[in-house]
């Protein structure tokens, strides 16, 4: 496959173009005929270079699809609901990843990238919201109702053991009633005596 | 005339159900069991009724009545009968008459089948089926009519109504707008009524429940009544979920299974409580225990329902406008918050009933294990409660931020959205706790387990155990969390074998049966303990599937001319050609041929698609998937150019283990069928009784 003989990627075009200038160079004397075939496959490479999409190659702006699905995945558009950016099929979606393959090529982060899309749609933007304000309850609360629930639960377990202990005591206090009794009961009979 | 038909059948069953709930209160306040009897009638009599209404929505359906607007919205001419018949609950109102029809089946079961046994409980189980179906059945008459009218008004106006309203004519478009795509699939057709049955199964419990709350018979008896109701509730929703998250893989063409979406969360909240329900009641059965929190768990599992149900027919929590929009979401809030109020009074007024009748002995006895097991599963539900309402607290807050001008500050109110980040960082170590404690609670003993016996039970699979993650070390993963994942789920599996294996062997020993036999035997002597363990080993490997796609999922993208080629890791795909054709059922398919390569060597093609519906002008991205046991490759077809078809641009993903997520859950429902199978002879009492003499012996 002639696929396989290309270089992965053509990031510098001018020492790429020397590369395969010296290897022709060196590989003219054999033969003039392989010396055809390389100009060929230069003349493939640069035509092939230009347009746009090309397997693991860079497009013009030198940015893969990989490099913009790897921000895409963390956002969110506002009207696909719960679809991530990166697989949402929509038309709407595809500009987005457009747009930030623009500001890759033009040199943004990936947190520039991201602050521009919030400051232009708001943070729904972003998978999860940034621990800030009232956001930060977001993150708060369920270590905090964790955290109750242990209480909770170690209230229980001791709770649990406790009647264990205090249940000793119940048989005198079954056994002090008739006392109770037995001592009113002679006392009445005193007082009739 | 069928719409008619169908609408004024609803209107008797409401009525009937209203009445089955007056006479039943009725007979029982005034000891007349023969009103009680004739309530016990109104409430088989919804099933027939209701069951008129559905037939006639299917009429409607698949003689295409496109004047009726819910046959407008779901069916269009190009749709096959089948698609017709089960866009009964494709759309919002003909769902809410599905699944009154499912409640009214069930209740009217439980009613044949247990009415000698239990009478005092049946009025109240028939008050409270009768209720929640009466819910259901008035936004169907009046909020979501499923046989509303479309309407053309002089203007040109079409409205939407069930009579004529003055001045218009009957409107009938040429053709619907059809099902939408999504909903097309397979697994799409059951999925929904898996999860409705599940969601209707959970009401039969807790019917249960506010019947021994009312009457005061807090022992037992309502627990032992539901049991197998309740693993069959829980059956079905966990069937509805696994089928959900096989048709999000196949068709949702985004490389997973589970995106932490709010209408999924809606229905893993009930089959959390339910789950937690399961395990606890066991604590009651054994130890007397825990009888307060079952009734919390059976009324937060109903409310869950409800709540779900709400969720998953109405896009009602995108934005809080939206739920000021629809008369359905207050509705459903109100109803929510009225039986969680009387239900909790109910069990508030009986909170020293239900006191226990033993006390927890130790930290490391089974019951303890099985609390902490529901303190898990209540804080994935807190994560996913939170979560899944944030979005709407943090609106709601922002409109008070405006309101109030000293607040604005902190209210912002911005929308946002709470992702899977949120729910994968906050539920995984929970998870992982569970896990844990599948392996370790079967080790245990009901009441006098110690640290130093837990130890002696515990120390020789947690050694053998550690070979797995050593070897997966070696192999060349070297991140701890999946190397915890994979011991905790090696742990599990030894633990949950030994178990079988201690058990078939004494059995072997003492009766001479051969093994197999005694394996039959014992799961056949008790289900529920067993099915369970099979259960436990359904999730260990679903577990081992999650991992995979949690932590070794990889995926790249690129755009392809013809012949070219892109790898991901060991494969690689080729594009050799797409084509575009049209088809009857109204879709346009693009249909890419990669052929696809395991370290250069040849396996065969994959056919990755995008269907183009015309009627609702929709997308599906269908995947090119080659399974293996060892992985997936998972191909999606992005975009192309549409006129040469010279590059097209592919996703693919590569899902490490994802199959067996999907083999353990077929062990999963396997042993949830082993745990529900009906005994031979009904539930012996002798259970019970040996519990009051061991209490007496303490």
């Amino acid at each position: 496959m002639a696929i396989d003989h290309h270089p992965p990627t053509i990031n510098d075009p001018k020492r790429f173009f020397k590369d395969n200038v010296k290897q022709a160079v060196q590989i003219i004397k054999p033969s003039t005929g392989l010396l055809i075939a390389w100009i060929g496959l230069f003349v493939f490479i640069l035509l092939w270079g230009s347009t746009p999409g090309k397997a693991q190659q860079p497009t013009p702006g030198g940015i893969t699809d990989d490099q913009v699905n790897a921000i895409a995945r963390q956002m969110y558009c506002p009207v696909c609901e719960n679809t991530p950016l990166d697989v949402c099929p929509t038309q709407a979606c595809a500009q987005w990843r457009e747009l930030i393959r623009e500001k890759l090529a033009a040199g943004w982060s990936e947190d520039q990238i991201k602050t521009y899309f919030v400051e232009q749609y708001g943070e729904r933007v972003l998978a999860t919201p940034p621990a800030r304000g009232l956001n930060s309850l977001v993150y708060l609360v369920p270590p905090v109702a964790i955290l109750a629930g242990v209480y909770v639960l170690y209230r229980a377990l001791r709770s649990g053991k406790r009647p264990a202990q205090t249940a000793a005591p119940t048989p005198d206090k079954t056994e002090t009633v008739p006392d109770e009794y037995m001592m009113r009961m002679e006392e009445e009979l005193r007082k009739r005596n | 005339m069928i719409a008619n038909f169908g609408y004024g059948s609803i209107i008797i069953t409401f009525v009937s159900a209203l009445y089955g709930i007056f006479a039943a209160v009725y007979g029982v306040r005034r000891k007349a069991p023969a009103w009680v009897d004739s309530g016990r009638n109104a409430m088989l009599l919804t099933w027939p009724l209701l069951t008129i209404t559905a037939l006639s929505i299917i009429f409607l359906l698949v003689t295409g009545h496109y004047e009726i607007s819910y046959v407008a919205s779901v069916t269009s001419n190009s749709m096959p009968l089948f698609l017709r018949i089960t866009a009964l609950w494709g759309g919002q109102a003909g769902s809410l008459v599905f699944w009154s029809w499912l409640m009214s089946a069930f209740a009217s079961a439980v009613t044949l089948r247990k009415w000698d046994r239990d009478r005092e409980f049946l009025p109240w189980v028939i008050v409270v089926a009768l209720v929640t179906l009466a819910f259901f059945l008035i936004l169907v008459l009046f909020v979501e009519n499923p046989f509303d009218r479309l309407w053309l008004t002089a203007g040109g106006d079409v409205r939407t109504a069930l009579f004529q309203p003055a001045g218009t004519t009957l409107y009938t478009p040429a053709d619907g707008q059809g099902l939408n795509p999504l909903l097309r699939h397979p697994g799409m057709i059951i999925h929904p009524p898996m999860l409705y049955l599940g969601f209707v199964s959970f009401v039969i419990p807790y019917a249960f429940a506010m019947a021994a709350l009312i009457t005061g018979r807090t022992d037992d008896r309502w627990i032992r009544i539901t049991r197998r109701w309740t693993l069959v509730a829980w059956l079905f929703l966990s069937l509805g979920l696994l089928l959900g998250g096989r048709w999000a893989y196949d068709v949702l063409g985004w490389g997973g299974y589970w995106g932490w979406d709010p209408v999924e969360i809606a229905a893993f909240m009930p089959w959390l409580t339910g789950t937690a329900f399961l395990h606890s009641v066991m604590i009651q059965e054994k130890r007397g225990l825990f009888k307060q929190w079952n009734m919390v768990l059976v009324i937060l599992t109903y409310d869950l329902v409800i709540f779900g149900t709400f969720l998953t027919r109405s896009g009602v929590l995108s934005s809080v406008h939206a739920f000021a929009q629809s008369a359905i979401g207050p509705l459903f809030f109100t109803f929510i918050g009225l039986t969680f109020v009387i239900s909790l009074s109910l069990l508030m007024n009986r909170w020293n009933e239900l006191k226990g009748e033993g006390a927890m002995t130790s930290v490391f006895s089974r019951e303890a294990l099985f609390l902490l097991n529901n303190f898990l599963f209540i804080g994935i539900l807190v994560v996913c409660f939170w979560g899944v309402i944030f979005p709407l607290v943090s609106e709601a807050l922002g409109i008070v931020g405006q309101k109030i001008p000293a607040l604005a500050g902190v209210f912002t109110g911005q929308k946002v959205t709470v992702g899977p980040p949120y729910y994968k960082r906050a539920t995984g170590p929970l998870f992982a706790g569970l896990l844990f404690l599948m392996g370790i609670a079967p080790l245990s003993a009901w009441r006098h387990s110690t640290f130093k016996t837990l130890g002696r039970a515990a120390w020789k699979p947690t050694i053998a155990s550690l070979i797995v993650p050593v070897a997966v070390f070696a192999g060349g993963v070297h991140s701890w969390p999946a190397l915890l994942g994979f011991w905790l789920a090696a742990f599990v599996t030894f633990v949950t074998l030994y178990e079988f294996w201690r058990a078939a062997y004494a059995r072997h020993r003492q009766h001479g049966e051969s093994l197999p036999e005694a394996l039959w035997r014992l799961a056949g002597r008790n289900r529920r303990r067993y099915g369970g363990y099979i259960i436990h080993l359904g999730v260990v490997l679903m577990a081992i599937g999650i991992i995979g796609m949690e932590m070794f999922q990889t995926q790249t993208q690129a755009t392809l001319t013809q012949g070219e080629q892109l790898s991901l890791g060991r494969y690689s795909i080729t594009y050799d050609s797409l084509s575009n054709f049209d088809y009857p059922d109204g879709r346009n398919v693009s249909r890419a041929v990669v052929s696809v390569f395991r370290d250069g060597k040849y396996l065969g093609q994959l056919y990755p698609r995008r269907d183009f519906y015309y009627e609702s002008q929709q997308n599906m991205t269908i995947p090119g998937v080659r399974s293996s046991w060892e992985d997936d490759l998972y191909v999606l077809l992005v975009d192309w150019q549409p006129i040469s078809s010279q590059s097209a641009t592919f996703k693919i993903y590569h899902n490490p283990l994802v199959n067996w997520l999907w083999l353990g859950g077929f062990v999963f429902i396997l042993g949830t069928l082993v745990a529900a199978w009906p005994d031979k002879d009904p539930q012996p009492a002798t259970e019970k009784a040996s519990r009051l003499a061991a209490q007496a012996r303490a």
